[in-house]
C-alpha cells in the first residue's frame, strides 16, 4: 500500500495544472482514488457531507450484486453445452468451459467500454465516472453467448456514446445505457441475438438429435399458437435431458438464455444485496414484481390462447425479467426519482414486459423495451409526482 | 372492442411521431416545457379529433368516386378526390382559425408561450396525415372519429414525454455543439427505439 502511494505521489506532479500530462489529470485521478481517499475535502465554510460512501464504492456495491448471476451464468452456459452435445461433464469442466467463452465479451466490453470513457474524460475534461463498472458487467450479462466480439464492442461504443456521454457523462444519460447497448444490437443484428440457435454455445460440435436450444418464452409462445397447454409444453420440452422448463429449473436458472439472465434465485440474491446496502429501491424491485404478477392474473381472466392461460407466477421466473428488473430497472439515474414515481415506474415495468410477451409476436421477450420505455417516461411521472405534491402544500398552506 | 383497438393501436403502435415521424417540427420546437407542450398537445388532440370527422364527412359526401350522387344521379361518376389535399387543408385551416380565437380568449399565457406554432398546427403534417390516413384505409365515421383523437392523444404524450426529459436536461453537461435541437434530434431517436416495443402488435 505504502509503495502504491509512493508511486501515485511520484508521478503526480506531472498530471498537475503545468505538468506535461495536464491533459490527462482526470484519468490519474480516477486511478488513484480506486485505492485512496481523494485529496479534495470540503473547505471549512458551508455544508459538510459526512459520509464515506462515493460513487465508486456504490458502483462497487453493484457490480458485487451481480458477481452471483455472473459465476452462475459462467456454470450454466457450460452446462447448457455439455447438454446440448450430449457429453457427460463435472462440474469443473462446464466452468471452465463456460469461462471460456463469457469472460471474452465481458473483457471486450470493458476494454472498449472504459477506452471510449477515458477518452471523452480527456476530451471534455470530465472526472472520470465509475458506473462503467457497473454497465460493463450489465452489457456482459445481457448478451447470449454466442454474440460476435465486435458486434459486443460496436454496441457498448454506441451505448456508452449516444446513451450517455453526449449527455454529460454519469449520472446524466436518459436511458439505461445497458438497455441501450441491447436494443441497438438487438434492432442492427436481430440474427445473432434472438431465434432458437443463439442461446447454447456449442463451439464446432453439433447438437445431439432431438435437442431443441428454444428459450422458455419461445416454447410457452408458441403453445399459445399452437393451442397447446403452456405448462406441459414448457414441462415436456428438453425433458429427455432432463432440461424440461419446469417451475423450479427456470427458478434455479438451468435454462438456455442470456449468460446472466437464466437465474431468478441469483437475481434475488443480487436484490437482497442492493436493498440491504441502500443502493436499489425495493419499490422498483416489489412493484416490477407485482406488476407482472398482476398482469399475468389479468391475462389469465382474459385467456384468448393457452399462453395467456399460463399461471401467472410461471412469467416471474421466465426470461429476463427477474434480472431486469433487480439490475436494470433500478438504475437510479434512469428510474423515477420520487417516491411515488417509483411506484407507478416499477408497477408499469413489470406490466408492460408482460403485455409485450404474451401479445407481441415480434418480441418474445418485453423486459428490455418495458424498461426502456418507462425510462422515457420517467421525467414525466416525476414531473406529475411533484406537481401533485405542489398543489396538496399549496393547499395547506395559509398565507 | 374494435374501435377500442384501433384508439390504443393509434396512441401507441402507429404512433404520429415515432412510426410515421409526422409533426417533427413543433414537437421539436415547443417542447422546452412541459406546460407549454401539454399545452400544443392539447391543441393538437382536439384540431385532430374535430378535423379528421369533418373532412370525412366532407370526402364521404363531396370528394370520393360517385360520392356526389346523393345530389343528383347525373353526378354519380364525378371523382373529386384530386381535391382532396386542398380542401383538408382548408377545413383544417379553419378549425386552427377557431381554436386560435379560443385560446387567445381564454388562455392569454398559453397563447404567448405558443406563439407562432399554434397558427402552424394549419400546416402540421400531423393533422393533414390523419386525414389522409383515414381517407386512404376507408374508416368508418366511428372510426374516423376514434382515429383522430388517438393519434392526436399519441402525439401529446411523446411532445409531454420529450417536454419532460428536456426540462431534465437541464442538469445535464452537454456538449456545447449539440446543445438545443442536436440533443433533442438523439433524443428523439432513443425514444423511438423505446416506442419499438409496440412495434408489430396485433391487436
Amino acid at each position: 500500500m505504502k509503495a502504491l502511494q509512493n508511486l501515485f505521489d511520484s508521478i503526480k506532479p506531472n498530471f498537475e495544472k503545468g505538468g506535461k500530462w495536464e491533459k490527462f489529470h482526470t484519468l490519474y485521478e480516477g486511478h488513484r482514488t480506486i485505492a485512496f481517499a481523494p485529496d479534495l475535502t470540503t473547505k471549512a465554510k458551508g455544508a459538510q457531507i459526512k459520509d464515506a460512501t462515493d460513487l465508486k464504492r456504490v458502483m462497487i456495491t453493484v457490480v458485487i450484486a451481480m458477481i452471483p448471476a455472473l459465476l452462475f451464468g459462467i456454470l450454466n452456459i457450460g452446462h447448457q453445452h455439455f447438454l446440448a452435445t450430449g457429453e457427460e461433464a463435472g462440474f469443473v469442466d462446464k466452468a471452465i468451459f463456460g469461462a471460456i467463452s463469457v469472460l471474452p465479451i465481458l473483457i471486450v466490453s470493458y476494454a472498449v467500454g472504459l477506452l471510449t470513457e477515458f477518452t471523452f474524460c480527456v476530451i471534455r475534461n470530465h472526472p472520470i465516472s465509475e458506473g462503467y463498472l457497473v454497465t460493463g458487467m450489465l452489457i456482459a450479462l445481457v448478451m447470449p453467448p454466442y454474440i460476435p466480439l465486435w458486434q459486443v464492442a460496436l454496441a457498448t461504443i454506441f451505448a456508452v456514446v449516444i446513451g450517455k456521454e453526449v449527455f454529460g457523462g454519469t449520472g446524466m444519460n436518459i436511458l439505461n445505457v445497458a438497455m441501450t447497448a441491447r436494443a441497438f444490437l438487438y434492432f442492427a443484428y436481430p440474427a445473432q441475438i434472438s431465434g432458437d440457435q443463439v442461446w447454447t454455445y456449442l463451439g464446432d460440435k453439433t447438437a445431439v438429435d432431438g435437442f431443441s436450444g428454444a428459450t422458455a418464452l419461445a416454447v410457452a409462445y408458441n403453445a399459445g399458437v399452437e393451442g397447446k397447454p403452456a405448462v406441459e409444453a414448457l414441462a415436456s420440452h428438453n425433458s429427455a435431458f432432463g432440461a424440461d422448463f419446469s417451475f423450479m429449473n427456470m427458478f434455479m436458472g438451468w435454462i438456455p438464455g442470456s449468460i446472466g439472465e437464466t437465474s431468478t434465485l441469483m437475481a434475488l440474491v443480487g436484490a437482497v444485496i442492493l436493498v440491504a446496502t441502500g443502493v436499489a429501491s425495493w419499490k422498483i424491485i416489489v412493484g416490477g414484481f407485482g406488476g407482472a404478477y398482476v398482469m399475468g392474473l389479468v391475462m389469465n381472466a382474459l385467456a384468448v390462447n393457452e399462453y395467456m392461460a399460463m399461471p401467472a407466477h410461471y412469467h416471474l421466473v421466465m426470461g429476463g425479467l427477474a434480472f431486469g428488473v433487480v439490475f436494470m430497472a433500478t438504475d437510479p439515474v434512469s428510474a423515477a426519482q420520487t417516491e411515488l414515481g417509483k411506484w407507478i415506474y416499477g408497477i408499469m415495468i413489470g406490466v408492460f414486459t408482460v403485455v409485450i410477451r404474451v401479445t407481441n409476436p415480434a418480441y418474445p421477450e418485453g423486459i428490455m423495451l418495458a424498461v426502456l420505455f418507462m425510462n422515457v417516461m420517467a421525467p414525466l411521472i416525476d414531473y406529475y409526482v411533484v406537481k401533485a405534491n405542489k398543489t396538496r402544500r399549496l393547499q395547506r398552506a395559509t398565507v | 372492442m374494435e374501435l377500442i383497438s384501433l384508439g390504443i393501436r393509434s396512441i401507441f403502435i402507429d404512433n404520429m411521431i415515432f412510426a410515421y415521424f409526422l409533426g417533427m417540427c413543433s414537437f421539436l420546437a415547443v417542447s422546452k416545457k412541459v406546460s407549454t407542450a401539454l399545452g400544443l398537445g392539447a391543441a393538437v388532440v382536439f384540431v385532430l379529433s374535430v378535423t379528421t370527422p369533418v373532412n370525412w364527412l366532407l370526402n364521404e359526401f363531396v370528394l370520393k368516386e360517385g360520392a356526389l350522387t346523393w345530389a343528383s344521379a347525373d353526378l354519380a361518376t364525378i371523382d373529386l378526390s384530386f381535391l382532396r389535399f386542398i380542401m383538408f387543408i382548408a377545413i383544417i385551416a379553419a378549425m386552427v382559425q377557431l381554436v386560435e380565437m379560443v385560446v387567445e380568449k381564454f388562455a392569454p399565457a398559453l397563447y404567448g408561450q405558443l406563439g407562432i406554432f399554434l397558427p402552424l398546427i394549419a400546416v402540421n403534417c400531423a393533422i393533414l396525415g390523419g386525414s389522409l390516413f383515414m381517407a386512404q384505409r376507408d374508416y368508418t365515421f366511428a372510426e374516423s372519429a376514434v382515429y383522430g383523437f388517438g393519434s392526436g392523444t399519441g402525439f401529446m404524450l411523446a411532445i409531454v414525454a420529450l417536454a419532460a426529459i428536456r426540462e431534465k436536461l437541464k442538469y445535464s453537461a452537454v456538449p456545447n455543439g449539440l446543445k438545443g435541437l442536436g440533443i433533442t434530434m438523439l433524443l428523439t431517436g432513443l425514444m423511438g427505439i423505446a416506442f419499438m416495443s409496440f412495434m408489430g402488435i396485433d391487436l
